[in-house]
């Protein structure tokens, strides 16, 4: 009697551990919480439709106000000379200035912006599209995912190539017809409908096509990986 | 209605009941807590004007997952468990029969409910006869609180995949708005719960009926 009342406490102890370990909110990407979030990978993969267009709204959509979100104490400013490299799995690997980058084909996306912490808001962005990078680099399509990398104190963010190559995906240096402003990751950012906004890497500097995914700034303390909309 | 013999709620309602409580409450907290990341309904600087509760951050006690990271992950792992539980309930409401006395139908429900609720008023001296295993306004207000789990899971799909499904967004009227329903029905859950949880105070026996399940009597009304 008193031998099973002990290892019943001894189980229940067992079990509530492991319960513990498998969701832990400090850790949320291992144990029980982080195999959900690869099976809802899966689900969002299924989701994804890599022709759906988002709808593009018209100009009086356009927000007031656009919150700016960094890493740095300040808003970091483009070292002198910047330029975006391309490279990992490409067959000409790219040096992309300010200049050569308003010279290759033009487009202009306003869609709804869906942050993490709830919020949306819309703005208008002038770029190019990175499935023409991927084009005119020569990405190997063993390479299926893509890491942006930025000078914000080494914010990064890995993508699938499927999310990547989305028309609506794009290397973006202007907002609002204007420029691109430094709170908004000038002089190159990502921007893209199908994210969530911490995948939207600012203060661009390279962008690899890579065989493997790597992690981000944020994923690597927690947040999810896929992060579609 | 029971047949004699036969628990008033049969272990099937019974599970699904105690798991659905279990993850609605990992629900709701692990929803309050990334409702903290942005405490506001509407668009960013658009807040809704008919919402009271604008930037009202829900205390530490109710929530659930810590952050708004640990908090998501919570939210998206359990709630295919809630989609689960309900799809096995809503196959038994339906395989078993136990939906023609457990749901609202306006025309044997609709009069007893408005009885009920006088009687509880103290407007009306007799209480109407129970229809069976309910009486009306018990079978209203679970015949509603059933309405609003789909309500629940479409306007979290509706947040989770706005671009990826556009028509069940635009249908619940865009992503702010599906936010607001997701919220709004919480709280009607949430008053639902209060009641319910006051009326089983007042009525030991149907919590009896709801654990171990207890066996109705011949002759006896459940």
């Amino acid at each position: 009697m008193n031998v099973r009342a002990s290892r019943r406490k001894f189980l229940a102890a067992g079990l509530l551990a492991m319960g513990g370990l498998a969701c832990d909110s400090q850790r949320p990407r291992t144990g029980f919480l982080g195999a959900m979030e690869r099976a809802n990978e899966r689900f969002q993969r299924a989701l994804f439709d890599p022709h759906r267009l988002a709808p593009e709204l018209p100009e009086e959509d356009e927000s007031d106000e656009f919150p700016a979100y960094k890493i740095s104490e300040r808003y970091p400013l483009a070292p002198g000379g910047w330029a975006l490299v391309v490279g990992g799995l490409v067959e000409r690997k790219l040096v992309l200035s300010p200049a050569d980058l308003q010279r290759l084909p033009r487009t202009r996306t306003r869609v709804r912006h869906h942050c993490v912490e709830g919020w949306s808001a819309v703005a208008s962005w002038d770029g190019v599209r990175l499935s023409e990078i991927a084009r005119l680099a020569g990405a190997n399509p063993r390479a299926r995912y893509v890491e942006f990398r930025s000078f914000d104190s080494g914010y990064y963010s890995s993508w699938d190539l499927e999310s990547a190559l989305h028309p609506q995906t794009i290397l973006a240096y202007g907002m609002n017809g204007e420029p691109l402003a430094p709170e908004y990751g000038a002089p190159l950012r990502l921007y893209s409908a199908v994210k969530l906004g911490y995948k939207m890497v600012k203060f661009l500097t390279e962008v690899s096509f890579l065989p493997m995914r790597t992690g981000g700034y944020w994923e690597d303390r927690g947040y999810e990986w896929f992060a579609g909309v | 209605m029971s047949r004699s013999g036969q628990p008033v709620q049969p272990w099937p309602i019974r599970a699904t009941h105690w798991a659905n409580a279990i993850l609605l409450v990992i629900l709701a907290g692990s929803g309050l807590q990334i409702l903290v990341a942005f405490p506001m309904l509407g668009a960013y600087a658009e807040p809704y004007r008919w919402y009271p509760l604008q930037d009202f951050t829900p205390p530490a006690a109710v929530r659930i997952g810590a952050w708004l990271a640990g908090a998501r992950h919570w939210h998206f792992a359990f709630g295919w468990f809630f989609v689960a539980n309900a799809t096995v309930y809503a196959i038994y409401l339906f395989a078993s029969g136990a939906w023609r006395e457990r749901l609202f139908f306006p025309r044997r429900d609709a009069r007893n409910a408005v009885e009920t609720v006088l009687h509880d008023l103290r407007l009306r001296r007799d209480a109407p006869r129970k229809v069976g295993l309910y009486n009306g306004m018990q079978r209203l207000s679970y015949t509603g609180v059933l309405v609003m789990a789909p309500l629940l899971v479409l306007s979290g799909l509706a947040m989770y995949k706005p671009v990826q499904l556009p028509r069940l967004t635009a249908l619940l009227g865009g992503y702010d708005f599906a936010r607001a329903i997701h919220l709004l029905v919480l709280a009607a859950l949430t008053a639902f719960t209060v009641v319910h949880v006051v009326q089983v105070i007042l009525h030991p026996r149907t919590f009896v009926d709801m654990t171990v399940g207890r066996r109705a009597r011949a002759g006896e009304a459940p």
